[in-house]
């Protein structure tokens, strides 16, 4: 059976959740073979077994400092060696720049942003995508060269399996012309505690209706155990980080769960949350569009609504 | 300083955007299009760094006739002259083919006088990929910062502020790069009425693929190396239950959330 890549998504060899979906989606297509670049080998190499991974390459040294194009030459190289059956790489900006760069050098055709990915019926993949800020659900397939996919967070359940994790060091020395560009400085982000925005099964947002006050948000949030979500119009009057932005131009959610609070639903804000599988909105104004989306709302005031729901559910829990 | 601003026109997101069912591409003929929002930022900010020193600013489009509204939009604001490719072979290209004519566009564009920095959106609000850029990059062999919510030029590098997940960091490519910038980064201008005046008499030069040495073997929906095999209208959402607060909608929420498993 051929070798299925994915390239592995981890802080420091914390491996996230988005790589255990990878490697479960890889054994619908083939044998899947890790591949892990950076600080943190040994922390990650259980966990990638864990899910099954047959193999890992793996490589060590500066291939971090230079940003992506390291590691679209990495798995250049391994594609030449080890003609997989597909490239699984996630679907954060990092992950669509590598899976760019690699579909260009080895001519290959690329998906971005599927929400799944089976093997296709005549051989190769079938994926699906959601487009036109979830208006439609298109499937598509790659005719040319390595199927190379970026798949979207929660686009399967992952499932355990114990894989033989075999360690392959890979020889590998970063080109030249990849260090144009590099990072200069980093400065870490403040850790909230909270579960990861696009990885969360219930996400609770606010917009400009909050008038900069998130804490009833927050508490409400915290009250499911979900993730905080912001709208740009929140996020540009700086009340909360743009990490946290849903939409067009911030993250695309997909949980089971989306509570928007003063929120009105603009297109771009949908374009972030029109897939969850529950909507649900409070807001003052009852023409608000994002009602149109719901399977329940509360017409009123989030200071009221919020605070009493997160009382209701605190005591429910006990 | 000499900038080519790479923008794109696409079908307006406020109307019903839809597919060409005779060969499932993006219907662009029945809905109307405008200069993508996303890239008026880097038009923006690249007459910044022009008005800050000196230099040019060239708008790129690759695109059928009515692309030559996102040019006419950017020269108003500002831009110095506009690029039009436009081929019928084109139509349906994916990513790789449009980057592919951007490529060899840009190079044309330097042979007269060297770019110094190639600037786009972060995305376009249509097919919202996000991959021209770098793959732009890759095939003009430019170190690429991408997703700047914060640009400085100076000298022979640009230094950019990226805001990521985990880290906020900072960012610098030696020139000739690329930069994408996204909505963070400035408050895009209107144009003026001086300044659409001016535009009408901007140089456009409009190119064909054979002005730039591309095979329409290359281009087009028959190149893709993706095909899209069908689509499907998500199914609107009903509506659900609204509920007006009258002292009792928080209760209301936690029994929907508790009757759903949420809680
Ligand atoms: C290029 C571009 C990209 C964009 N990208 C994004 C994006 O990624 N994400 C995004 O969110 N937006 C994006 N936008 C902005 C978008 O168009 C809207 O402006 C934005 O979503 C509005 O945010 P809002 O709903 O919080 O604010 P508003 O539209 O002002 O709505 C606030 C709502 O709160 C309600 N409200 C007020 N007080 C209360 C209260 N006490 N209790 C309950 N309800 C209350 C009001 O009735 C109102 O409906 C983008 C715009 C552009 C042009
Ligand atoms: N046909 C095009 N003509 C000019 N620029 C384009 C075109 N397609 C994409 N771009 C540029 O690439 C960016 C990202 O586009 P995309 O990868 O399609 O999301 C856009 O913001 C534009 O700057």
């Amino acid at each position: 059976m051929a070798e299925v890549l994915v390239l592995v998504d981890h802080v420091e060899g914390k491996v996230r959740k988005t790589t255990a979906e990878l490697l479960t989606i890889a054994r619908r297509l083939g044998e899947p073979s890790a591949v892990f670049v950076g600080a943190g080998f040994d922390a990650a190499k259980d966990s990638l077994a864990k899910y099954g991974a047959e193999k890992i390459y793996h490589v060590e040294g500066d291939v971090l400092d230079y940003l992506v194009v390291p590691q679209a030459e990495l798995l250049a190289q391994l594609v030449a060696s080890t003609s997989p059956a597909a490239v699984l790489v996630p679907s954060s900006p990092e992950g669509k720049e590598i899976a760019a760069r690699l579909a260009v050098k080895t001519e290959s055709g690329l998906i971005t942003d599927a929400v799944d990915v089976q093997a296709g019926e005549g051989g190769g993949v079938a994926t699906t995508q959601s487009v036109f800020a979830g208006g439609y659900t298109v499937s598509a397939t790659v005719t040319k060269g390595t199927p190379i996919i970026t798949v979207k967070p929660n686009s399967a359940t992952p499932e355990e399996v114990s894989g033989a994790a075999v360690d392959e060091v890979v020889d590998f020395t970063v080109s030249d012309n990849a260090k144009g560009a590099k990072i200069a400085s980093s400065k870490p982000k403040e850790v909230s505690g909270r579960p990861e925005l696009s990885e969360a099964a219930i996400v609770v947002s606010g917009g400009r209706g909050t008038a900069g006050d998130f804490s009833k948000v927050e508490e409400f949030a915290d009250s499911l155990g979900a993730a905080v979500g912001a709208s740009r119009a929140a996020v540009d009057a700086g009340w909360y980080p743009h990490a946290s932005q849903v939409g067009q131009t911030g993250k695309q959610v997909s949980p089971q769960l989306y509570v928007a609070c003063g929120i009105s639903g603009a297109i771009q804000h949908r374009a972030g949350m029109q897939t969850s599988k529950t909507i649900i909105a409070v807001n003052k104004d009852n023409e608000a569009p994002i009602f149109e989306l719901v399977d329940f709302g509360v017409v009123g005031d989030l200071f009221a609504v919020l605070p009493q729901a997160t009382e209701a559910i605190n005591a429910a829990k006990g | 300083m000499n900038i080519v601003v790479c923008v794109k026109y696409v079908p307006d997101a406020q109307a019903e955007r839809t597919f060409d069912s005779s060969d499932n591409t993006t219907d662009r003929a029945n809905v109307d299009g405008l200069l993508s929002e996303l890239d008026e930022y880097a038009v923006e900010e690249a007459l910044k760094i022009v008005e800050a020193g000196e230099g040019e600013v060239t708008v790129l489009t690759v695109g059928p006739a009515s692309a030559a509204d996102a040019i006419k939009k950017s020269l108003q604001m500002g831009a110095h002259r506009g690029v039009h490719v436009d081929d019928d072979a084109i139509h349906g290209s994916d990513a790789i083919a449009t980057s592919l004519v951007l490529a060899e566009a840009i190079k044309k564009i330097g042979a007269e006088t060297p770019v110094d920095l190639v600037m786009t959106g972060m995305a376009s609000t249509d097919g919202a990929m996000g991959v021209v850029p770098t793959m732009l990059a890759e095939r003009l062999g430019l170190p690429a910062v991408t997703l700047a919510s914060e640009l400085e030029v100076d000298g022979g590098s640009a230094t950019i502020r990226r805001d990521g997940d985990t880290s906020t960091q900072s960012i610098t490519a030696t020139l000739p790069a690329l930069v994408s910038v996204t909505d963070q980064i400035n408050e895009p201008r209107y144009p003026s009425f001086k300044g659409i005046m001016a535009a009408k008499k901007k140089p456009v030069e409009h190119w064909s693929l054979a002005d730039l040495g591309v095979d329409a073997s290359q281009v087009g929906l028959d190149a893709a190396w993706t095909r899209v095999e069908a689509f499907t209208a998500r199914p609107p959402r009903s509506q659900g239950e609204i509920v007006n607060d009258e002292g009792d909608g928080g209760q209301k929420l936690a029994a929907f959330l508790g009757e759903h498993k949420f809680v």
